[in-house]
């Protein structure tokens, strides 16, 4: 495998950019912006107090992607209150996921992150009340086909996504962390008693506990099918691991005896493996060790290797190489059988392949 | 080192290789392209923007290619890349230079809120820079394309950038797009123009670009500030009219306008608060360019 790409260099040493010619920061930020982590990477560099040393003509593009993700923080603070009062009639907890949650309790990991939908988890047994209540508010459904509206309800963990029919944001109600169909089946009831509460919402916000966080992030990487935010969501967990050891000392052996708990040991394993190999994330020897009680068999490690390594890169022509795309269409394959036993996923497949097009073309 | 410098051969072969920088006003872009139609436009309608061969910085990668499959000899087409991301999908191989343009556009107007980008034509005179934002069809580019070959000096027929610390308009200055009729409109007002060969059937019609006037070319990085909003509405048979239009409505309107305006958020509104307060603001109503030329002669005179 090649040496480190320049983003990925940056991201571990911002001081490094003193040594950057223009031509570098030309590449750094072609790879920042295609990785969806220039904002990432503009905060680092304000967090250290280097902005100011970077060239005029990049500095204009870091400094426009830094009143982005502000503006971005501003409206999923926004969204949250409006989900909130949609769903005032119904006694249920929301809990908030991923950069909602990160936004939310003002993580480290939220500075300069760019995202597009918001996702919340609430008891499976509200979830047609929550679907009701917010189509009331404007939500919409934005899968109209009768196959697809099946294939997520009947299988998946989450309601069709929806989207608000004036501000058009994306909306996405999961009732548990993982397909119901899927090889994994981590209890989501386990999720929601031990989540916290998001102070300033007189008890109807909630959020995951910070093992939970990071293993919900981890589970979401490692069984994903597509990689354009491979390695932003590989900097997201290394960003909270990085936060939640700092303040809590026992956090490590709680992560591993919670993945334990929710049959995601694997997950986890995946997780430590290459936060610390590509990100330099500070795993400490003994947890790398008990963690392997979710690793795979040698000779599937090695595949495995070879296909995250390249997932892991930021999604720019100068960083592959003549195997990744074989490799991206494998993780694709693999996430599909994660995902679904045989008898299922083979019909959706050649539904996907044959029917869905035609009919596309039918109606167009 | 100009476009113009090039010979036809030359350039059409680095545009084939590993591209050109071609700089417009304060912003650099890299293009690539094997078509030989881009070359062509490239040569005539970019004849006096500097251009380098191995720049350091481009602030956007862009290229024009035909899709790598069967169809290339069939039906051929032209897909704009975004370095290695497609915004839109292929068009025809002969749109091909409009795409690129188009993708230009887009690359300004999605992908950098560095400015308040408002959909208008800006142009200056005497240092005081008019703004025309409006919808497509009301003559904006037509009315812009006119005032240009008349001694106001083009900042961009398209995509106005405002500082939002200043309210200084930044040059984006590039070819004009003009649409259908309006093309013979205006070789008609002004024979010297340089115009580009027009592509037919694209999406909004037949286009071709104008080239944009020399003097506006090389004052790139002059910015300046703005003094007038005008709403420009074509309206056959009409004499030309300046009517005062309110603030409050003028703000709404050059919001609506904007591609980035609440993607700004705060500073967004601030922008066009602080654009709106330093401007006169007036709806216009015109069917002969001649009668509109006098009536912002007059207007810049005042």
């Amino acid at each position: 495998m090649k040496s480190r790409p320049l983003l990925t260099k940056i991201l571990i040493h911002p001081e490094a950019i003193s040594q950057l010619n223009l031509n570098d920061w030309d590449l750094l930020i072609r790879q920042a912006r295609h990785a969806n982590l220039l904002g990432r990477l503009a905060h680092r560099l304000t967090a250290c107090q280097l902005l100011d040393q970077v060239p005029v003509q990049p500095r204009a593009h870091l400094e426009s992607v830094l009143g982005v993700a502000q503006r971005q923080m501003q409206a999923v603070q926004w969204e949250v209150n409006r989900i909130v009062q949609a769903l005032d009639k119904i006694q249920t907890p929301i809990i908030l996921l991923k950069g909602a949650a990160y936004i939310m309790l003002q993580l480290p990991v939220a500075q300069g992150r760019l995202f597009s939908d918001m996702d919340i988890l609430v008891p499976k047994s509200q979830l047609q009340a929550v679907e009701l209540a917010l189509k009331i508010h404007g939500w919409i459904t934005t899968h109209h086909d009768a196959y697809e509206q099946r294939y997520y309800r009947n299988w998946m963990h989450e309601l069709p996504p929806m989207q608000h029919l004036t501000r058009q944001t994306m909306l996405d109600v999961h009732h548990t962390i993982l397909p119901e169909t899927a090889r994994f089946h981590p209890d989501p009831k386990k999720l929601l008693e031990a989540a916290n509460l998001l102070a300033g919402y007189e008890g109807r916000v909630k959020v995951l506990a910070p093992t939970d966080m990071v293993l919900h992030s981890a589970t979401h990487l490692f069984h994903e099918g597509e990689f354009n935010h491979g390695l932003r969501d590989l900097t997201d967990l290394d960003s909270l691991l990085r936060h939640f050891s700092t303040q809590d000392a026992s956090f490590w052996e709680k992560l591993i005896e919670r993945a334990k708990q929710l049959d995601l040991t694997r997950s986890l394993y995946y997780a430590l493996r290459y936060t610390s190999a590509m990100l330099d994330t500070p795993v400490p020897p003994g947890t790398t060790r008990a963690a392997q009680v979710g690793a795979p068999s040698w000779i599937t490690l090695k595949l495995i290797d070879a296909l995250f390594r390249r997932a892991f890169q930021p999604p720019h022509p100068s960083c592959s190489d003549w195997l990744t795309r074989p490799a991206l269409w494998m993780l694709f394959v693999r996430a599909h059988w994660l995902r679904m036993p045989m008898h299922l996923l083979v019909p959706h497949l050649l539904y996907k392949a044959v029917i869905a097009p035609r009919k596309k073309q039918a109606e167009a | 080192m100009n476009v113009s410098s090039f010979t036809a051969r030359d350039l059409a072969r680095a545009l084939r290789r590993d591209g050109v920088n071609i700089r417009i006003g304060t912003h650099t872009v890299r293009i690539q392209s094997p078509f030989p139609a881009i070359a062509n436009n490239l040569r005539l309608l970019y004849a006096n923007y500097p251009l380098e061969l191995d720049a350091a910085f481009a602030d956007f990668h862009v290229s024009v290619k035909p899709p790598r499959n069967f169809r290339r000899w069939l039906a051929p087409q032209a897909i704009f890349r975004f370095d290695s991301y497609v915004p839109f999908k292929p068009l025809p191989a002969d749109q091909a230079y409009p795409l690129l343009e188009w993708g230009l556009n887009w690359c300004f107007s999605t992908q950098f809120h560095r400015y308040l980008v408002i959909h208008a034509a800006v142009l200056e005179k005497n240092g005081r820079a008019l703004l025309m934002p409006a919808p497509p069809g009301s003559g904006k580019s037509t009315l812009c394309a006119a005032l240009a070959n008349r001694g106001w000096r083009l900042l961009s027929d398209e995509l106005t950038l405002v500082a939002p610390e200043t309210t200084e308009i930044i040059p984006m200055c590039r070819p004009v797009s003009l649409k259908n009729e309006s093309i013979q409109i205006i070789q008609d007002f002004e024979a010297t123009v340089a115009m580009g060969p027009s592509a037919f059937d694209t999406s909004k019609g037949t286009v071709g670009h104008m080239r944009a006037p020399t003097d506006s070319v090389l004052r790139s990085h002059e910015m300046a500030m703005p003094a007038w909003i005008v709403f420009p509405k074509y309206e056959a048979g009409s004499t030309a009219q300046l009517a005062d239009h309110p603030k409050a409505s003028t703000f709404m309107k050059v919001a609506d306008n904007s591609f980035n305006y609440s993607m700004l958020g705060l500073r967004g509104f601030e922008t066009v608060a602080k654009l709106v307060d330093r401007c006169d603001c007036y709806e216009f109503k015109y069917s002969n360019l001649d009668e509109a030329i006098t009536i912002f002669n007059k207007l810049s005179e005042a």
